[in-house]
């Protein structure tokens, strides 16, 4: 009974037609992007709204992009809930316009951004990225964002800066969430400097080729492909460059379980469960989980010498 | 007051069998059908989980319920209600040492002794083992009634195990356990209190007999 209806295929791996149509047009658009064809200005910004400007990035990966409907129907978002199906549910009362992004702290320019003027500094680009939750499962999410380095780089972090700070927006009349104390609002992010200057770091403003949904993190996200999914902090309002390492959100909320580094790790157990396998959203069997999620050529160089297990 | 006849009693048997296999129908039909979310396997072990709970905290209601109604008919349903929740255990715990871990042994005991949530689990799946294997007359025949009642009461650790299971596996947001806790709190607390109170009872009417064994006294007894 339970164990027939459990075949090598489940239904949900199957790519529904509508995706891959979606998919085709969108690679369309972008290769026309690379050609230099005019871009479209990113203005009236609704979710689901074709994003039309992307440069193709040789970071992306070949995998198969996990189905649109999974990508944006199962997400952690605890500022609109906690079961995976609230974001999607819920986050139609976030207003993503207007929208300022500050970068500030430790920068010879601080400056608070529009958002729909942050997002035309640099082209945006697409990153097919995989996407490993400390939950154990996976997703490959074709990005649309700008290099964090492109925008760090314009504000010009002083000599004293060492980490980046995120901080998300937390407003209790918009995000139902926020009203219950089980994270320490707003939600706080970190990277070390040269983590926030690597070239897969993103900020990500859109997926699939169109305007990033509201419960992926709208209007502005962080993506560290690298690192727990939990470190990309969704709905950005804020961008600080500091000299000591921030705590996160959840180092306040369960210090023995999250670090501030949050790497990929098969060989460093979460405290309550292995992280040595991983199902990828979509498949049956599960997949062994690679260090630093695949990434390493990338970024194993910023940790030589240190313990992971320790900086977990 | 509703006391069925025999023929009643078989109706009602029947209704709350196919009751008790409602939520396992519902997870086939709906991995049939894909409309079990992005991470069916996940969202199939966690309904078998809460629906062994569930049937766990049915089953200790079943007592105080037919205490507080006088409805003494409804004793006739636990046993298959406790094996219903017994059912669902290995259900849930079969999706986990075979959609979780494919049958991984390593892993499977590394997991049992590493990790605080899934080491309580499977206690509670273990002291359910013989309160399944003495769910039948032959049993409770061949135990006497004192020493079988003497051995389910193992059902009221497995209780505290089993919401102990779920409250440690939550990553975050425990409003869910908590009311579990709540519940078997209440079911477990209202049986503390009327055995303190038959203590009392007994105590105060009559000192010079020998008393009883503490506890409410049901006879336990094989049906003919």
């Amino acid at each position: 009974m339970l164990i027939r209806s459990s075949s090598d295929i489940v239904p949900s791996e199957i790519t529904p037609r509508g995706v891959f149509e979606r998919r085709r047009e969108f690679l369309k658009t972008a290769s026309g992007a690379a050609l230099g064809v005019a871009l479209q200005p990113l203005s009236a910004a609704i979710a689901g709204e074709k994003l039309a400007a992307a440069v193709k990035s040789p970071y992306s990966t070949l995998e198969t992009p996990t189905p649109y409907k999974d990508v944006t129907g199962y997400n952690n978002f605890y500022e609109f809930g906690t079961d995976k199906t609230d974001p999607a549910q819920n986050a139609h009362t976030l207003k993503t316009r207007p929208w300022t992004v500050s970068i500030e702290g430790m920068v010879k320019h601080p400056r608070t951004y529009a958002i729909d003027d942050l997002i035309k500094l640099f082209p945006l680009e697409e990153r097919i990225y995989r996407m490993r939750c400390v939950e154990g499962w996976s997703m490959v999410i074709p990005w649309l964002g700008l290099p964090l380095a492109s925008l760090l780089k314009q504000a010009e972090p002083l000599g004293s800066a060492k980490y980046v700070e995120f901080i998300s927006a937390a407003d209790p009349k918009t995000m139902p969430g926020v009203s219950r104390r089980l994270l320490d609002w707003p939600y706080v992010e970190g990277l070390r400097l040269d983590e926030a200057l690597n070239p897969l770091t993103l900020l990500a403003a859109g997926l699939y080729g169109e305007v990033l949904p509201n419960q992926n993190g709208a209007p502005l996200r962080l993506v560290t492909p690298w690192k727990y999914g939990f470190k990309g902090a969704k709905s950005l309002v804020k961008i600080r460059l500091v000299d000591s390492e921030p705590r996160t959100a959840w180092m306040k909320a369960a210090p023995s379980e999250y670090g501030f580094y949050s790497n990929v790790n098969p060989a460093v157990d979460h405290p309550r469960w292995s992280q040595a396998t991983e199902r990828r959203i979509g498949e049956f069997f599960k997949r062994k989980t690679l260090p630093f999620n695949g990434y390493g050529d990338q970024v194993a160089q910023m940790y030589a010498g240190m313990d992971l297990k320790k900086f977990f | 007051m509703f006391n069925p006849s025999a023929r009643q009693l078989s109706v009602l048997k029947v209704i709350t069998f196919a009751l008790c296999l409602a939520p396992l129908a519902r997870l086939v039909w709906g991995a049939l059908d894909d409309t079990l979310g992005a991470n069916p396997i996940e969202f199939i072990t966690r309904s078998l989980g809460t629906w062994a709970l569930n049937f766990l905290l049915i089953t200790l209601t079943v007592s105080p319920l037919r205490k507080l109604s006088g409805w003494n008919w409804l004793l006739r349903l636990r046993r298959m209600l406790g094996l219903f929740a017994f059912f669902y255990v290995v259900l849930h715990l079969t999706t986990y040492l075979w959609l979780d871990q494919f049958f991984d042994l390593q892993a499977i005991a590394k997991d049992i002794l590493k990790r605080p949530f899934i080491t309580v689990g499977m206690s509670a799946f273990v002291l359910l083992i013989p309160l399944a294997l003495t769910s039948n007359n032959a049993m409770i025949k061949r135990l006497g009634g004192k020493r079988w009642q003497k051995l389910h009461r193992a059902v009221y650790a497995i209780g505290i195990l089993g919401v102990l299971h779920y409250w440690w596996m939550v990553k975050l947001d425990t409003t869910l356990p908590q009311v579990y806790a709540v519940l078997l709190a209440l079911l477990l607390g209202i049986r503390a209190i009327w055995r303190e109170q038959e203590r009392r009872r007994q105590l105060a009417g009559n000192s010079s007999l020998p008393s009883k064994p503490h506890g409410k006294n049901i006879p336990i007894t094989a049906k003919q």
